[in-house]
C-alpha cells in the first residue's frame, strides 16, 4: 500500500522515553536525515540531569524535539504536531503540550501495570477520553522490535535497545526521510559489534517497513517537507558547543596565537572543553584544572606568557572565577571567558536553560571592574561570536565575557560552512626588545584603543611586574596614590566603553525604526522573538524586533534607536536584566516579559506579550 | 629549569635586582632569601628575561616585585594555577614560585596539591613563619597549638600541617629544606631545586619579626643549631650535633627514626643511616623528624627523584604530536554536509 504523501510546510516532532531508550540518538539520526534533504531546522534536547535516573520514572524522561521546514525554522515550535512516547512517563510529562488534534504515537507495551503505577497513571490511558483530542497510533513496538531482531539471537535486554531505531524508521517513512545516513551511521558506530548493528539496521528498516504496509485504525498518513530555499553553499549541521570551539580555534589562528584552554567540567558546557581537547592537530593546548579558579588562573598565566586563554564554565564556576577576573581587568591581559548559561541560584537547573547570568557577566566582580559582554544568539552564529571575543580581547587587553546557553550549547542548526580564508586576522604583535637607553613601560597605552603594551617572558629588555594592586597610569609600578588609582579607574572604563567605536551599529532585525514597538532581545530568544514579532506584523501590528549582540559596551546608536519607538518590550529568560540595563543606561521605559521555566519561550507567549502592549 | 643558553657575560647580582624599594619590616627573615637569590641566580646561568616569579597574596608574595625579572603578583593562593598556565604557554621559562604557609597551605592549598602532584617544572618556595603577616598576626595553619593571635586570643585549637609531608603526600618528587639565615645552606638548595627537572618543594623557615619573633629558635639559634638541624647529603652518614657525635638510626621495632650518640651504649657510626635521596619511605620518615624535642630538624634535599619527563613537556610532547595533521577547515567540514545550490 502507499500511501498519499502530503505537503507540509513545517512539522514538530518530539521523541520522549526514559534515560535509557535512546531518544536523544533517535532525534540526532532523525536531524541528520532531515538536513540532508535540505529542510531548515531547529532542535532542542531535553534531558534530565541525571545519568542514569530509576527506570520509568517521570524524573527518569529524556526527550528531543525537532521543528523542521521547507521555510525558515527559527524555534523548535510552541507546540509538537506529533508526539512519540516511549513509556507512560513519557506520555503523562509530555502530552499537555502536544497540539489539539496532533498525532500520539504510543509504544503499548511498555503501558505495563508497573510503569502505569511509576508514572503516577491509575488506569491505562490508552483507549479512554484522556486522550480523545488526540489521533493515537499505539503499537507494541516492542514486540514488534523483538520480531525484528529475532534471527540475530540477543537477548531480550539488547533486542529491546533496538526499539528506537524502530521507531526512527517508521518516522523517517512518515516524514520521507532517507534511512540510508541512519545505517551508515549504525555500521560506523557498531563496526566492532556486526550483530548489533545488524540488528538496529533490521529494527530500522522493519519500522519503516511497517509505516509501508500497515493497515491501521488510525490511517497512517505520510508526509513531506521540502528543503528551504535558502544561500547557496555548503552546509551541515552544527550544535552550538562546536561552532563556539571551533570558533575559539579560529580565534586563535586569526590572532597568531596558541589556545590556551583552561576549565573544569560542569553542565552544559563540558562540551566546549570537550571539542578543544580534540583539536591538537591545530595545536590547541587545553588543560583540565583542579577547579574553576584554577582553570581560568591557569588561562591567565597562559596569557601572561603569550597565549590567547580561554576559560569555559557556567554560571556556578563563573562565579568562582569572579576575583581572577579582577586580576585579569586590573592587569589588562586578555581571556576570553565563555559562559553556558543554566537555570540558578546555586546548583539551580543544571540542563536547563536560562540567561540570567547577565549582571554576572556586566556587574558581578568587586571594585569597579568592567570587561565588554557578548552574546550569541543561535547555534552556528557561536562560530562568529568566539572569533569576536578573542578579537576585542587581545585588540584591547582585556578579559572578555562570552555569553551562551544550554540551549544553544546542546542545540543543533543547519550552517553555511564559512570561507575561512575571507576571515579577517588580527595577528598580535608582542612588545619588542626597547632601544639602548629606553625603558619598558607595560602600561603604555594605544592611544586609540587604551591597550596597554603586551611584553612577554622570554623577551630581553621587557621585563616587568604586573599584579592585581593597582598601578602608576605613567610607570605601571605599584601605585597608592589618590589621583592615580581615580585616573587608572576612569582609564579603565574608557578603554571598555570606547569599543562601541569598534562595533556595529545596532540594526533592526525585523520592522522599521520608529515603530509603535520594540521588542528587545539577546541571546537565544532570538528565535521564539523573531517569529512573534513576525505573526504579529503579518496581522497587521507596527512592531520591530532588535537583537543585541553587544551587551557591554552597547552599540553607540542603541539609545537613540530605542528611543524613537514608543514602547520597548523586553522578553528575557530571566527575572528582568537587560530591562533594568537598559532602564538604567537609556533612562527609557522598558517592559520586561520574564520567563524561568528552564525551557525557551513559546511563539504564542511573546505574541499575547506584545498583542497586549500595542492595544494598551 | 630550562633548556635557554646561559648568557654570553657572567651576570651579577645588580642584573637581577629591580628599582623598587623593598617594603618588609625592617630585620623580616624575607630580605636574606630576596638576597640570597640576586646572588644565586648569576651562577646558576640564568638569565632576567627567561625567568618569571609568580607569587599569591602575603608578605612573602611581594617577592616578585624586588626582582628585575618577569614577575606576576596574582591572587591569594593562585600562584600555583598561574605558574601552570605560564609554563604551558612557554615551557622553556624558568619559573619560580614564592608563597607562606597561609598563601601555600591554607587558601592555596589545593593548587599547591595539584601542581606537585603534575610534576609542573617550576621551583616552589614556601616561607614559612607560622604565622599570618600581612594580615597583622593571625595563626597559620603551620602555627603551633596554643598559638595566641588576634583571632585566636585564648590559644589555637587545630593541629598544624607539616609542609614537607604535604608535599610528599601530595606526590612531590623534590622536597627541601632551609633557614633564611643559612646564607651558606640556602644557595645549594636553591640549585638543586633549579637543577631539578619537575616540581621542587622548598620550605625556608623563616622568621616574622613582627607577629611571630623567634619562632623557630630552638632550631635556628647558633647555639642550638647544631644540635637541632640534619644536615643532609646525599649518600652521607646522617651525623649531626656540635661534637659531631650524633645520628639518626631506623628502629624497626617502633619502625620510626631515633637519634642515637656514636660511642654511647655500643653504638658506632655503622649504627648510622646513609642518607639516599630517592629513597621516598625514608623522606617521609625524615619529613617529620623534629617533633620531639631531642630531635633534629632534616634540612637540605630530603627528596629528590626527577620522573622522565614533566607535565608541561608531556602535554606539549602530546599536542606536538598531533598538531598539523589536520587543519581547521577539515575539521568542520567534515561530517554529513549537503550542498544548497
Amino acid at each position: 500500500m502507499t500511501s498519499e504523501i502530503q505537503e507540509l510546510e513545517s512539522a514538530v516532532v518530539r521523541f520522549a522515553g526514559d534515560s535509557g531508550d535512546g531518544m536523544q540518538l533517535t532525534g540526532s539520526q532523525f536531524t541528520t536525515s532531515t538536513a540532508l534533504e535540505g529542510s531548515d531546522l531547529a532542535t532542542f534536547p531535553d534531558f534530565p540531569a541525571e545519568i542514569r535516573a530509576p527506570v520509568g520514572t517521570t524524573f527518569g524522561v529524556s526527550a528531543f524535539q525537532i521543528n523542521f521546514g521547507g521555510r525558515a525554522i527559527k524555534t523548535v515550535g510552541d507546540h509538537p504536531d506529533v508526539l512519540v512516547a516511549m513509556n507512560p512517563a513519557a506520555l503523562k510529562t509530555n502530552l499537555d503540550n502536544l497540539r489539539s488534534g496532533g498525532l500520539l504515537v504510543l509504544d503499548s507495551g511498555s503501558f505495563t501495570k508497573r510503569n502505569l503505577q511509576k508514572a503516577g497513571y491509575d488506569d491505562n490511558p490508552i483507549g479512554t477520553p484522556m486522550l480523545e483530542d488526540y489521533q493515537v497510533i499505539d503499537l507494541d513496538i516492542s514486540k514488534l522490535t523483538l520480531e525484528a531482531v529475532k534471527e540475530f539471537g540477543l537477548g531480550n535486554k539488547e533486542a529491546l535497545r533496538c526499539k528506537n531505531m524502530w521507531t526512527l524508521g517508521m518516522m523517517l517513512w512518515m516524514f520521507s526521510r532517507k534511512r540510508e545516513p541512519v545505517v551508515d551511521w549504525l555500521n560506523k558506530k557498531f563496526a566492532k559489534k556486526p550483530d548489533i548493528a545488524q540488528s538496529n539496521v533490521a529494527a530500522l528498516n522493519a519500522g519503516h517497513a511497517f509505516g509501508e504496509t500497515a493497515e491501521l485504525n488510525v490511517s497512517l498518513k505520510r508526509y513531506h517537507i521540502g528543503a528551504k530555499k535558502t544561500e547557496p553553499g555548503l552546509y551541515r549541521t552544527v550544535t552550538g558547543s562546536q561552532a563556539l570551539s571551533w570558533g575559539i580555534a579560529a580565534g586563535g589562528e586569526l590572532a597568531g596565537l596558541q589556545i590556551m584552554l583552561g576549565s573544569y567540567p560542569i553542565t552544559p558546557a563540558s562540551p566546549i572543553l570537550h571539542t578543544l581537547s580534540g583539536m591538537k592537530e591545530m595545536g590547541v593546548v587545553t588543560f583540565q584544572a583542579e577547579d574553576e579558579i584554577a582553570a581560568i588562573c591557569a588561562a591567565i598565566g597562559a596569557s601572561y606568557a603569550g597565549s590567547l586563554g580561554v576559560t569555559s564554565s557556567s554560571g556556578p564556576g563563573i562565579a568562582l572565577k569572579s576575583e581572577a577576573l579582577g586580576l585579569a581587568i586590573s592587569t589588562e591581559l586578555p581571556v576570553v571567558v565563555i559562559n553556558s548559561q543554566r537555570g540558578g541560584p546555586s546548583t539551580g537547573l543544571p540542563t536547563k536553560t536560562e540567561q540570567s547570568d547577565l549582571y554576572q557577566a556586566i556587574y558581578g566582580r568587586n571594585g569597579d571592574a568592567p570587561l565588554p559582554v557578548i552574546a550569541t544568539r543561535s547555534p552556528g552564529d557561536c562560530f562568529e561570536v568566539a572569533i569576536e571575543a578573542c578579537r576585542l580581547a587581545v585588540k584591547y587587553m582585556t578579559p572578555v565575557m562570552l555569553l551562551t546557553d544550554g540551549f544553544i550549547a546542546n542545540a543543533a542548526e543547519p550552517w553555511k560552512l564559512p570561507d575561512l580564508d575571507a576571515l579577517e586576522p588580527f595577528k598580535v604583535e608582542f612588545a619588542k626588545t626597547p632601544a639602548e637607553g629606553e625603558e619598558f613601560n607595560p602600561f603604555k597605552r594605544d592611544d586609540e584603543t587604551l591597550a596597554r603594551n603586551w611584553g612577554i617572558p622570554g623577551v630581553k629588555g621587557t621585563e616587568h611586574r604586573v599584579g592585581g594592586i593597582e598601578k602608576s597610569f605613567d610607570t605601571g609600578h605599584i601605585s597608592y596614590d589618590p589621583a592615580n588609582h581615580q585616573k587608572m579607574t576612569d582609564t579603565r572604563f574608557a578603554k571598555i566603553d570606547g569599543i562601541a567605536n569598534d562595533i556595529p551599529l545596532q540594526d533592526v532585525d525585523q520592522g522599521d525604526e520608529g515603530a509603535t514597538l520594540a521588542v528587545v532581545g539577546w541571546g537565544s530568544t532570538y528565535g521564539p522573538i523573531s517569529e512573534a514579532v513576525k505573526a504579529a506584523r503579518a496581522d497587521g501590528m507596527n512592531v520591530s524586533h532588535i537583537h543585541i549582540k553587544y551587551l557591554n559596551p552597547f552599540p553607540r546608536n542603541l539609545g537613540d534607536l530605542l528611543n524613537s519607538f514608543d514602547k520597548v518590550l523586553v522578553p528575557e529568560m530571566n527575572a528582568g536584566q537587560l530591562k533594568t540595563v537598559l532602564r538604567d543606561k537609556f533612562l527609557i521605559d522598558a517592559r520586561p516579559l520574564n520567563q524561568v521555566s528552564g525551557l525557551p519561550f513559546k511563539i504564542e507567549d511573546i505574541l499575547s506579550a506584545i498583542r497586549a502592549e500595542v492595544s494598551a | 629549569m630550562n633548556e635557554m643558553t646561559a648568557p654570553a657575560q657572567k651576570l651579577t647580582i645588580r642584573d637581577f635586582t629591580s628599582d623598587q624599594e623593598v617594603r618588609w619590616c625592617p630585620g623580616c627573615g624575607d630580605y636574606a632569601i630576596l638576597k640570597c637569590m640576586q646572588r644565586t641566580l648569576p651562577d646558576l646561568g640564568a638569565t632576567p628575561e627567561n625567568t618569571v616569579f609568580v607569587s599569591g597574596i602575603g608578605c612573602s608574595s611581594r617577592f616578585p616585585y624586588y626582582m628585575s625579572t618577569y614577575g606576576f603578583h596574582t591572587i591569594h593562593g593562585r600562584a600555583p594555577a598561574v605558574a601552570t598556565g605560564v609554563k604551558l604557554a612557554n615551557p622553556d621559562l624558568d619559573v619560580w614560585l614564592v608563597t607562606g604557609d597561609g598563601d601555600g597551605l591554607s587558601i592555596g592549598g589545593n593548587h599547591l596539591m595539584h601542581v606537585l602532584r603534575r610534576d609542573v617544572d617550576i621551583n616552589i618556595l614556601l616561607f614559612n613563619n607560622k604565622i599570618y603577616g600581612l594580615t597583622k598576626g593571625q595563626y597559620s595553619p603551620t602555627s603551633d597549638p596554643g598559638t595566641r593571635a588576634p583571632s585566636t586570643p585564648q590559644g589555637s585549637i587545630d593541629a598544624p600541617l607539616n609542609p614537607i609531608a604535604f608535599a610528599l603526600g601530595s606526590g612531590a618528587r623534590f622536597a627541601a629544606r632551609t633557614v633564611d639565615t643559612a646564607q651558606k645552606h640556602m644557595p645549594g638548595v636553591f640549585t638543586r631545586a633549579h637543577g631539578f627537572k619537575g616540581a621542587s618543594f622548598v620550605e625556608i623557615l623563616q622568621n616574622c619579626i613582627v607577629y611571630n619573633d623567634a619562632t623557630w629558635a630552638d632550631v635556628t639559634n647558633k647555639a642550638v643549631a647544631a644540635d637541632k638541624q640534619l644536615l643532609l647529603e646525599n649518600g652521607e652518614k646522617m651525623i649531626f650535633g656540635a661534637e659531631a657525635n650524633k645520628g639518626i638510626r631506623f628502629n624497626p621495632d617502633t619502625f620510626a627514626l631515633e637519634v642515637i650518640t656514636i660511642g654511647e651504649g655500643g653504638v658506632t657510626e655503622d649504627d648510622v643511616l646513609t642518607h639516599d635521596e630517592t629513597n621516598l619511605q625514608l623522606a617521609r620518615m625524615l619529613a617529620e623528624l623534629g617533633a620531639q624535642d631531642h630531635e633534629p630538624m632534616a634540612m637540605g634535599v630530603l627528596y629528590a627523584d626527577p620522573a622522565e619527563t614533566t607535565y608541561e613537556r608531556a602535554v606539549i610532547d602530546q599536542v606536538n604530536e598531533y598538531k598539523g595533521k589536520r587543519s581547521l577547515r577539515d575539521t568542520i567540514y567534515a561530517g554529513q554536509t549537503w550542498v544548497v545550490e
